[in-house]
């Protein structure tokens, strides 16, 4: 099949997608969805878009060999895409980038968005400030503490950011909060959701302005080694940046594709955000505006989830993902907190790369596959974000005092 | 004939509009949400809309998010409010609609969840975040055993969504009165009743008036132009008020009771 071709006219990826939202924001959603296909098929906002992330943004970011990474594992040639290098620090500014574009064409005055590890609330207040549009920014206020730093870089860049104090104060909450503030001031504002979740056109949306990643990795890959990598790997939180490196790649067989969930603490409900784990207690659900898996009690009530690294913290994950899953395209398995912080001193000490601890889960699963791999095959890793906003994070855990 | 349809047109031969209380079930535990459906349904109810707390509200205000919190310190699901709805109708006949999110609901085990909603004694079911385009077989469903499909309409309908929507409920049509979330209103906008004209244009069926209705004078308000008013809110937030207070059951019928006199 070809996987480039979904979703469906409804957003629908397989039994996975569509629109589960109350009736109020279904206008506001078919009028971005018309937005959006009209700009897709604009070449001024197409070449606005890319003069942008070239000139804003410092796209193409290179692709890097990890020449001592490679060699310490003794296995399969390792090659990082450095989203890291992006303004603003992550994969996420080329989605609020497309997305600020379109609003400014649609007459929004008003921005709204929600942050987990902050970095889509940083690049959100960012394509704000750079387009003079009035920026809103949701947040737990457990992911407030967690990500101080760039709770301040918001503000610098004159966001508001709103605490959120329901449920688990994290990602899942901060959705909520934003959705109730859409479907309350749909007329001026228009809702800049940072991953491939939410209600359709969302996933696709977000996935398309993403796919610049793959894009560019693929060219890239070619010149350097002359043939596609036999391996892509990338964090999955709600799933933006993976997706935004494999879509480019899904028809090609040759091409095997890994996700990496945060396995927290542990398997048990509640202990980690590992949707697709086995016995996790992840199942098919409806949860803000899309049917995807969902981390769900037998009642269905959404489970809290735990993981060391904000971005990665969420009880559901892009319906595009769920139906990737079920096809068996793309594999997916999860790190530990403490893998992933292991992963994260590794690369630190062996690249002179500081990860964001969403995509130390990638580097983490890195460690046990490349040993197992060939010296002649290939593997691609997003390294979604830089490190510098997990810094308090990672001296606490290492019981260093800053 | 549904309950629900009954009831409306018994309502509409004696010349009146129906008051659509709802609570949050479980709030503060199911024994309370027992007494209060007899209790409400005493005072006048005609339609009672019992809501399932679900862990993201997220088309709900502060109020009923509460609501939802306190109902959850217990473990509870659609099942456990479908045994009290059981329970309830050896002792009334009102018609419930179940007021819920799709997620909770889609945990009902069986194959056919209308047949299970019937057995509990259930006569319509209004799901928040589910748009009639995504219900699947579930209308089928409910409409074989003679559940009543509720669905909302907004604002932001266009003509086109609520000639839609009207031709897939049943009972009732659930017309917002304003973009935004649950919760306890100031007044009630003049465009609602905009509204409620340009649903009856698609429709025969009853059409109520819910979010922010939470004074006398709006239930009035809403009366003179459609056929139900529901009340939310206000009255969760008179449980809220009174936890704790073993008249907790009348306090909050007696403000409904004043919600229509």
């Amino acid at each position: 099949m070809d996987f480039t071709a979904l979703p469906d006219a409804s957003g629908h990826f397989g039994q996975y997608g569509g629109s589960f939202v109350p009736e109020t924001l279904m206008h506001p959603l078919e009028e971005l969805k018309a937005a959006y296909s009209e700009a897709s098929l604009d070449e001024s906002f197409q070449l606005e878009f890319h003069t942008l992330l070239r000139e804003f943004v410092g796209r193409p970011t290179p692709v890097t060999y990890a020449e001592r990474l490679t060699g310490h594992f003794g296995g399969a040639q390792i090659y990082l895409k450095r989203e890291d290098l992006n303004h603003t620090g992550a994969h996420k500014i080329n989605n609020a980038l497309g997305q600020i574009l379109l609003a400014k064409r649609m007459g929004k005055r008003r921005i709204i968005a929600e942050t987990g590890a902050g970095q889509h609330g940083v690049a959100t207040a960012t394509v704000c400030a750079m387009t003079g549009l009035q920026c809103v920014v949701y947040m737990g206020t457990e992911d407030m503490k967690r990500q101080a730093l760039n709770v301040f870089r918001m503000r610098l860049m004159g966001a508001e950011v709103v605490g959120v104090e329901s449920g688990s104060r994290t990602l899942k909450d901060a959705i909520n909060e934003a959705l109730r503030d859409w479907v309350t001031n749909v007329g001026d504002t228009h809702y800049l959701l940072g991953s491939v979740l939410g209600p359709h056109p969302y996933p696709m949306m977000v996935r398309d302005f993403q796919s610049v990643i793959g894009r560019e990795a693929r060219g890239q890959m070619m010149a350097r080694c002359g043939r596609l990598p036999d391996y892509l790997l990338a964090c999955v939180g709600g799933g933006s940046n993976a997706i935004g490196l494999f879509y480019e790649f899904l028809n090609d067989e040759s091409v095997k594709m890994i996700g990496v969930e945060a396995g927290g603490r542990g398997l048990t409900l509640g202990e980690h955000a590992a949707r697709f784990l086995d016995e996790g207690g992840g199942s098919i659900g409806v949860l803000q505006g899309t049917r995807s898996y969902v981390l769900q009690d037998p009642r269905g009530q959404i489970a809290l989830t735990h993981s060391i690294s904000a971005g990665l913290d969420y009880p559901s994950i892009g319906p595009e993902h769920a139906f990737l899953h079920d096809r068996k395209r793309v594999d997916y398995v999860s790190a530990s907190d403490d893998e992933a912080l292991e992963a994260f001193q590794l690369i630190s000490r062996m690249e002179g790369i500081i990860p964001a601890l969403e995509s130390a889960h990638a580097i983490a699963h890195l460690a046990r596959l490349a040993p197992r791999l060939s010296k002649d095959e290939i593997i691609l890793v997003n390294l979604s974000g830089r490190g510098d906003k997990d810094v308090n994070t990672i001296a606490e855990r290492l019981g260093v005092k800053l | 004939m549904s309950r629900i349809t009954e009831t409306f047109e018994r309502l509409k031969r004696e010349g009146r509009k129906a008051f659509i209380p709802y609570i949050t079930a479980g709030d503060p535990d199911l024994a309370t949400t027992e007494s209060l459906i007899l209790a409400l349904a005493d005072v006048g109810a005609d339609i009672l809309e019992l809501g399932v707390p679900f862990s993201d509200p997220m088309a709900d205000g502060p109020v009923i998010q509460r609501a939802s919190e306190r109902a959850l310190r217990n473990p509870i699901g659609v099942t456990d409010i479908l045994d009290l709805v059981e329970r309830v109708r050896t002792r009334t006949e009102i018609p419930i609609v179940l007021f819920t999110y799709f997620n909770p609901l889609l945990r009902l085990a069986e194959e056919n969840p209308g047949a299970r909603l019937k057995r509990a004694g259930i006569d319509g079911v209004l799901i928040t975040d589910l748009i009639p385009e995504e219900a699947g077989g579930l209308i089928d469903d409910l409409r074989r055993v003679d559940i009543d499909t509720i669905f909302l309409v907004a604002p932001t309908s266009t003509d086109e969504r609520i000639g839609f929507i009207a031709n897939v409920s049943r009972g009732f049509i659930y017309v917002v009165a304003r973009t935004g979330v649950t919760g306890v209103g100031e007044s009630v906008s003049e465009d609602v009743k905009r509204i409620v004209e340009r649903v009856r244009r698609y429709s025969t069926l009853p059409v109520a008036v819910g979010f922010g209705i939470s004074k006398p004078e709006h239930v009035r308000d809403v009366w003179q132009y459609a056929d139900g008013a529901v009340v939310g809110s206000r009255l969760v937030l008179e449980v809220e008020n009174n936890l704790g207070d073993s008249n907790l059951v009348e306090k909050v019928a007696r403000l409904a009771a004043g919600l229509i006199s």
